[in-house]
């Protein structure tokens, strides 16, 4: 059963709760207090009429330390289901950023082209700014910011990663 | 037919007696009254007054460990919330299911800094398996029922109910505990039929098996123990306990190998080391257990049957896991067996106890029967022989008393030893022994303490005289910190900072002020008239056994070491702990 090897990897889980006050503090807590690394966490409500949340959390760790984080979050009460989606076959993983750059003349043109060739939407501007909507895998999204970064990058906001398995079957 | 509207607090208290519940733990506050009020009004359930809010839920623990039962707490706001918080997390580390019900400010006003508001559910998020809080009174009822089942189901643990004084008072409907099942949590009980059958199979093969068992199944229930001593019968091979696995397998017997772990026997410790099958059931593979983690029993094969599907394969790898209940699994592994008349090579098992009764003729728990002072070690052997007849349930406080009480107590049955296991909580030992009294009317109970562990709620003996509880403290006076002075001794080049506990009060006389009986033995020929005296009186008493402040607790696994690197005794050279090691706890 156990697998024991030694190499640290990063996994997707998605994990299917009760959307009661304080789920996602135990599940935050769950992980500080276990010092499992959070390396992103989304959260909304899926199913509003069973109340369900789906919460996509990236995460890392060796093979038993990912068994272990599965076991401890299957095992919180208002916990429904959980999915290592690394795993359990192939998935989809999306990120959406939100992306302010602010300069003049030639940068700004140059944003505008690059923000085309990533398929990334215009969502506000001003004379002096864009804020671009992207969405796409996280080294995607990585690869945008730093091609904006000497064209004016002044904010980033990014969701994490939210993931869903492909095929015909659901969590 | 809709049920007549009640107050919450009306609620409350129908809703613990529908769980059956006889007894609560508790102390009043300006956030319970309007509970304290329906209990005045009522006569279904006893409520006990405990001196301190952890007592409250050390005795709950207590009544929980020797009845089966879940414990249920009663305390109010910001301080008696806060006050738990140590019993419930002793109560999460050992699995004990215990319903905690704590006051809240009204509502509106949460959030506020109130008087004697604390984030109680906040607070308890780390300390319990799941906690509450009920904001509308209409969800009163099946919330309590609901924590019932948490707390009880799967591995058992503390759930703590918040409850706004406004919600208390409020009027509403209540419903009955019929169907409550949590909408997502069910744990399994039923073993994978697929993984025994290769369990049995792997045991029918050892060469040198053993049988590893903890407080999952003192958990499971009477039966799990006794199925447990029928599949060891069956097999022929050797057990060994957890500290909070001891009385599931009769101590006296000869397949009994002694507790294991860093105060474990030699041939416990041993046997493990050197096994080729490992059996473990309802046991986690803590760091008390294994020692060096690396070096913990590294040629055997591993099964490990467990309620909790996160304890496989945490901090031990094994090769069959099976997530169930105790009792349900080892009946289906007798049923294997017998179905397959499988059986051990006689040859090798027959080796394999030679080899065990060699380790054995070490006689580790030795020591000087001689001494003209009185040894713990010789107090509990007096103790056990003197009680045994009768059958009695022991609780500790935490330190060498309680290695010694799991070492040389001999028990013969489970629910009959409750001790502070996992979180290791001094002064957890005299209001466990009031809760195991109040659920045992007429049994014996004694807390095996220490002088200083017995401090820590020494309060609680005002308890057990307003409610007629005959425990009895029987205390190892060793005048220090004994296991803290034991590590300096051994780990810090004897520099004893702050382990010797002066300024003692006199255990007699502060027996007496409490109107309790005080004894005190101070030569061994003594002893035996006191632990008589103390079965005789009909009250609570404290017997102050002055013994040999110099004995330490052998044998002894040092921090960061392996199970084959123990210290038998002060005779021995002294060990030291790894340089990792001596960073362990
Ligand atoms: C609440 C708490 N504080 C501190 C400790 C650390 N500790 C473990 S054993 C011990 C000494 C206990 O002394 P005593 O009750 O006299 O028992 P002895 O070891 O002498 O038998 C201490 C301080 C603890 N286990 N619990
Ligand atoms: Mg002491």
């Amino acid at each position: 059963m156990g697998d024991n090897t030694k190499e640290t990897k990063f996994h997707t889980i998605a994990v299917l709760v009760d959307n009661e006050p304080g789920v996602l503090a135990r599940i935050i807590g769950l992980f500080s207090g276990r010092g499992y690394n959070i390396e992103s966490l989304t959260v909304s409500e899926t199913d509003p009429v069973n109340r369900l949340s789906r919460i996509t959390i990236v995460t890392s760790g060796t093979p038993m330390v990912i068994e272990q984080i599965k076991a401890q979050l299957s095992r919180l009460v208002p916990v429904k289901r959980v999915s290592d989606l690394t795993t359990d076959g192939p998935s989809v993983e999306r990120e959406l950023a939100l992306v302010k750059v602010r300069g003049k003349s030639e940068p700004r043109v140059e944003s505008l082209r690059i923000a085309d060739i990533f398929r990334a939407r215009v969502v506000d501007s001003t004379t002096e700014s864009f804020v671009f909507e992207l969405t796409g895998s996280t080294d995607k999204v990585d690869a945008f910011v730093d091609l904006m970064r000497p064209l004016g990058l002044i904010e980033v906001a990014r969701t994490g990663i939210v993931a869903i398995s492909r095929g015909p079957g659901a969590l | 037919m809709s049920q007549a509207r009640m107050s919450g607090a009306e609620i409350i208290i129908k809703a613990l007696v529908d769980q059956g519940v006889d007894t609560v733990f508790g102390y009043p506050g300006g956030a319970v009254l309007p509970i304290y009020d329906a209990i005045f009004q009522q006569n279904h359930l006893r409520h006990i007054l405990v001196r301190h809010e952890q007592g409250a839920v050390h005795a709950a623990e207590g009544y929980a460990r020797s009845t089966g039962k879940p414990g249920v707490v009663l305390v109010t706001s910001g301080p008696g919330a806060t006050n738990t918080v140590t019993g419930l997390t002793d109560a999460l580390m050992d699995s004990i299911p215990i319903v905690c019900l704590t006051g809240q400010v009204p509502t509106h006003l949460i959030g506020n800094d109130a008087f004697q508001e604390a984030d109680t559910t906040g607070i308890t998020r780390a300390c319990t398996k799941h906690n509450y809080l009920v904001k509308d009174v209409n969800r009163l009822a099946h919330t309590i029922h609901e924590a019932f089942y948490v707390a009880r189901a799967g591995r058992p643990g503390p759930v703590v109910v918040d409850l706004p004084k406004d919600v208390q008072l409020a009027s509403g409907d209540y419903v009955g505990p019929t169907d409550i099942r949590h909408r997502t949590y069910q744990p399994r009980i039923k073993g994978d039929a697929r993984a025994i059958e290769r369990a049995v199979e792997l045991l029918a093969q050892a060469k040198r098996p053993i049988v590893y068992s903890g407080g999952g199944v003192i958990n499971s229930g009477p039966r799990a123990a006794e199925l447990l001593v029928a599949l060891v019968k069956k097999l022929g091979v050797p057990i060994t306990n957890t500290l909070m696995g001891l009385g599931a397998y009769p101590a006296t017997d000869r397949q009994f190998v002694g507790m294991l772990g860093m105060h474990g026997t030699y041939e416990a410790n041993l046997a493990m080391y050197n096994c080729d099958v490992m059996l473990c059931l309802g046991a986690r593979f803590d760091d008390r257990i294994t020692g060096r983690i690396d070096a913990f029993s590294p040629n055997s094969r591993k099964i490990h049957v467990d309620i909790d599907p996160a304890s496989i394969n945490k901090n031990v790898s094994v090769e069959i896991g099976i997530i169930g209940d105790a009792a349900s699994i080892i009946e289906d592994m007798i049923t294997v067996w017998d179905a397959r008349r499988y059986r051990i090579d006689p040859a090798a098992l027959e080796g394999w106890w030679q080899q065990i009764d060699e380790w054995r003729g070490v006689d580790c728990l030795r020591y000087d029967r001689d001494s003209k002072i009185i040894k713990p070690q010789y107090a509990i052997e007096r103790l056990y022989a003197l009680t045994k007849d009768r059958d009695p349930f022991i609780t500790t406080e935490v330190g060498q008393h309680q290695m010694w009480a799991a070492q040389f107590y001999k028990f013969q049955r489970p629910n009959h030893w409750m001790t502070s296991g996992g979180l290791g909580t001094m002064g957890y030992g005299l209001p466990a022994a009031i809760g195991v009294q109040l659920g045992n009317p007429g049994a014996l109970v004694v807390d095996i303490a220490g002088e200083a562990s017995i401090l820590m709620n020494i309060q609680e003996l005002s308890t057990a005289v307003q409610y007629r509880l005959p425990v009895k403290v029987f205390i190892l006076n060793n005048e220090y910190m004994g296991m803290v002075r034991q590590w300096q001794e051994l780990l810090h080049g004897g520099r004893y900072a702050e382990s010797y506990t002066a300024a003692l009060p006199d255990f007699v006389k502060l027996a007496e002020s409490f109107h309790c009986v005080g004894l005190r033995a101070k030569r061994p020929d003594e002893v035996d008239d006191v632990i008589g005296e103390m079965m005789a009186v009909d009250r609570p008493v404290v017997a102050d056994i002055v013994v040999d402040p110099a004995e330490n607790c052998f044998p002894m696994i040092p921090s960061g070491r392996a199970h084959y690197e123990m210290i038998l005794g002060s005779a021995a050279s002294k060990p030291e702990a790894t340089t990792e090691g001596l960073a362990l706890v």
